[in-house]
């Protein structure tokens, strides 16, 4: 058997979150205009000013074009063919407590693996779960509130805390910053919403979990956290889909604000429906997502990127105050027809700003894997530093690993270090293995979890171990 | 233990092994010498079950069961160990999590017990003494960076704590300071036993002045040409290969090792 054989004779794996939730949902019809954003705003009992902010995005995105400068192929999308708001029907009065929600709901979540009952939790870990266009319910609220901590959907935000709403929504991934941003903007059905008051170390892991269940439905959800003063808090997103045929739409917007010496760690463990081994099917996933720190904070990007037909992403840091610190840790595997383009931005304004970036991306089978970063040292970032490390990893010999590291520095002062590699798990070392006993799974997977090694200690820790498990179940079969 | 029966086998459609006999039984050492390229590496990626490897006729029985039949990691597991010309690296896994999981891949196999993560470490770094490597060894990653000799030694390591019933050893004496070499042999020493053999292959007496053969053989353009005891490799550092490759001396199927 040559290499190539042996590495893609069982490239297709099996995805354990694909199956479909049988309840009865309310969807809108496909189709985006005016009307339906109306009628979106109506159903979420939105005050006058987000209907009017949605209709003002709405008329700046038709302005827009669809952006094509990623290195990842795919057809065009019709928007009215996609329908923007569907939710269970058993979600029309919002239940209050676990012991409302459609058990079928909660199956679903349990299935996935999800912490539900807040007595058998994760230690400590609240969770927002969104479940297509709508937050099914989040968990640990009032013990959240009891130190102040706000933890509840976007559209209760909306409405319960109007003036964080029209100070931060937006300020960070302006309504027009692109196209699907925008998108977005005008159609956002739920998300999360956190805000950690000044001087609070929040007291648990906070968590969203995102899951597409209804066919032609696009998701865009938005998230915002607000870390005030000298606050901190740790916050992970997790993401799945049912296995369907047809492609899927994923626009969400994901906005950090850390204030004076507040620190965000957001990482996210991302495992849409990757479609199947001939690129049929799957998640289109175009997320914006940023964050903007003041005088001494930090905002921290994790993520376990493993799913998805095609994902678009570049989380990013405004570095705004002077010695505040942006990091971003990336894996990202693209396998069978997946095709990733993601990286990061770090855009140092303040002095003595630093930043690090850490890369590994893994292409197997047919997969094609982008790093796409751009480090901006602007004319004040006096004594600025950034880091980058891009790591590629080839398994067999049909995929491919792209490298687009942009770096304008306009401060003579700031350091630009930039280190890239690019390796390939070669027949030589899987011959080791098995020449020590072990399978070419195992061995594969060793590897790989050895490539990641530097991203996943940034984890939190019970989330490093699933994600190590994520990344070998969808690593099953890369060889044989 | 090995019994290797008229040995063809091609690499790239070209034929490499042309008809190879050897008999190893237990508790043995042979040295397998000859000239670059006639076959040496080959017969042991061929043994161990590297892929591109093809086997066109003949039998290799161990332990009286058809070896070829088995994929690589199973005859690890039933016992075949194979130190290579060549170590490659495997950057990011440790050393130490390479072993244990090698190690529990074999007993489970084995049906023995597994370790517990005390008693592996203090058997990691007992092993690692006799090979006379620091501990920090089994942190970093597999031979990643290690120097030549360290890379050979490691294998010497790995073969130490797996405790394989055939050790295959490719030139694992190449490139070795004196001192490193003295390791090397002391390791091979060390597991010699009654039902435990060793097939070195090897370019220099020097590795067979420490650790004595019983047989040595000299493979030449893919046949066993010559045979004979521990003396037949101070011969070949004499005269080298030149007088045996004219042509075979002595029909090499009716050698008996
Ligand atoms: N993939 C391959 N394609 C073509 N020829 C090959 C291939 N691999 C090995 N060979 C050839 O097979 C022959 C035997 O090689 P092998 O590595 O077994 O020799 P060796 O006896 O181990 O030599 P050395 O003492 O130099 O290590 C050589 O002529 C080599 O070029
Ligand atoms: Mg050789």
């Amino acid at each position: 058997m040559s290499e190539s054989n042996v590495i893609d004779e069982h490239i297709n794996s099996g995805y354990d979150a694909g199956f479909i939730t049988d309840i009865e949902m309310q969807t809108f019809d496909p189709g985006l205009d005016e009307n339906v954003i109306r009628k979106i705003s109506a159903k979420k009992n939105e005050p006058e000013f987000m209907l009017q902010w949605r209709l003002d995005a709405y008329q700046q995105w038709l302005k827009m074009e669809r952006p094509d400068w990623a290195h990842v192929k795919y057809p065009e999308i019709d928007f009215n063919s996609i329908a923007y708001y569907s939710s269970p029907k058993s979600q029309e009065d919002a239940p209050k407590s676990l012991d409302e929600v459609d058990p079928e709901l909660l199956r679903t979540y349990e299935k996935l693996g999800i912490p539900l009952h807040e007595q058998a939790t994760l230690a400590g870990v609240a969770v927002d779960m969104v479940f297509d266009s709508v937050s099914i319910i989040t968990t640990f609220k009032e013990k959240l509130a009891e130190s102040g901590v706000i933890f509840c959907s976007l559209s209760e935000a909306v409405i319960e805390h109007p003036e964080l709403i029209k100070k931060y929504l937006g300020s960070v991934v302006p309504i027009n910053d692109n196209f699907y941003s925008a998108l977005n903007c005008a159609v956002f059905s739920d998300g999360s919403f956190v805000y950690i008051p000044k001087g609070v170390k929040c007291p648990m892991e906070l968590s969203t979990y995102f899951r597409i269940n209804e066919m032609n439905t696009g998701q865009f959800e938005r998230t915002l956290i607000i870390a005030d003063e000298g606050s901190y808090v740790s916050y992970l997103e997790g993401c799945t889909a049912p296995s369907r045929d047809e492609n899927q739409l994923h626009g969400a917007v994901v906005e950090l604000v850390a204030l004076k010496g507040a620190q965000i760690k957001y990482s996210t463990v991302q495992n849409w429906y990757p479609g199947d081994v001939n690129g049929k099917g799957g998640i289109y996933n175009f997320v914006t997502k940023r964050g903007v720190c003041h005088t001494d904070a930090k905002i921290s990007w994790t993520q376990v990127e493993t799913g998805s037909a095609i994902t678009w992403k570049y989380p990013s840091v405004i570095l705004l105050g002077d010695n505040s610190v942006g990091e971003f840790y990336s894996v990202a595997l693209a396998r069978n027809a997946q095709q990733a383009d993601t990286g990061t931005k770090m855009i140092h304004l303040g002095r003595n700003t630093r930043s690090t970036i850490i890369s590994k991306g893994i292409s197997a089978g047919k997969g094609s894997n982008t790093y796409r970063g751009l480090v901006n040292m602007s004319p004040k970032a006096e004594g600025a530093r950034n880091f980058t490390q891009c790591d590629s990893l080839l398994i067999g010999d049909q995929c491919a690993a792209h490298t687009f590291p942009y770096i304008v520095s306009k401060n003579p002062s700031a350091i630009v270090e930039h280190e890239a590699t690019t390796s390939k798990v070669s027949e030589d070392q899987l011959f080791l293995c098995q020449q020590r006993g072990i399978d070419p799974e195992k061995a594969v997977s060793m590897i790989v979890n050895g490539f990641c090694k530097s991203v996943f200690k940034e984890l939190p820790m019970e989330f490093a171990v699933e994600a190590g498990k994520l990344l070998e179940v969808s690593l099953e079969g890369s060889v044989g | 233990m090995l019994k290797i029966a008229n040995l063809r086998a091609t690499v790239d459609d070209k034929e490499i092994l042309k008809g190879l006999n050897i008999e190893v039984k237990p508790g043995e050492v042979h040295a397998i010498m000859g000239p670059n390229g006639s076959g040496k590496s080959t017969l042991s990626n061929v043994l161990a079950g590297r892929d591109n490897y093809h086997t066109t006729d003949g039998t290799v029985l161990f332990e009286g069961k058809d070896l070829l039949t088995l994929a690589p990691e199973e005859r690890a597991r039933e016992g075949v160990f194979l130190a290579f010309q060549y170590p490659v690296e495997i950057p990011g896994v440790s050393n130490l999590e390479f072993l244990k999981t090698s190690l529990e891949c074999l007993h489970t196999h084995q049906n023995k017990p597994l370790l517990s993560a005390v008693e592996f470490m203090k058997l990691a770094r007992e092993k690692c003494k006799l090979v006379d490597l620091d501990t920090d060894f089994l942190k970093r990653g597999v031979n990643e960076g290690f120097s030549g000799g360290e890379k050979k030694r490691n294998d010497i390591l790995q073969m130490l704590m797996l405790e394989p019933t055939l050790c295959l050893l490719d030139e694992t004496d190449s490139g070795l300071d004196i001192d490193a070499l003295k390791v090397v042999a002391d390791g091979i020493n060390a597991l010699r036993s009654p039902d435990r053999s060793f097939v070195l292959i090897t370019h220099y007496q020097r590795l067979l002045d420490y650790v004595q053969p019983d047989f040595v053989h000299v493979l030449v353009d893919g046949q066993i040409v010559k045979s004979g005891g521990s003396e037949l490799a101070l011969e070949l550092e004499e005269k080298g290969y030149s007088w045996l490759e004219s042509g075979t001396e002595q029909p090499a199927n009716s050698l008996k090792a």
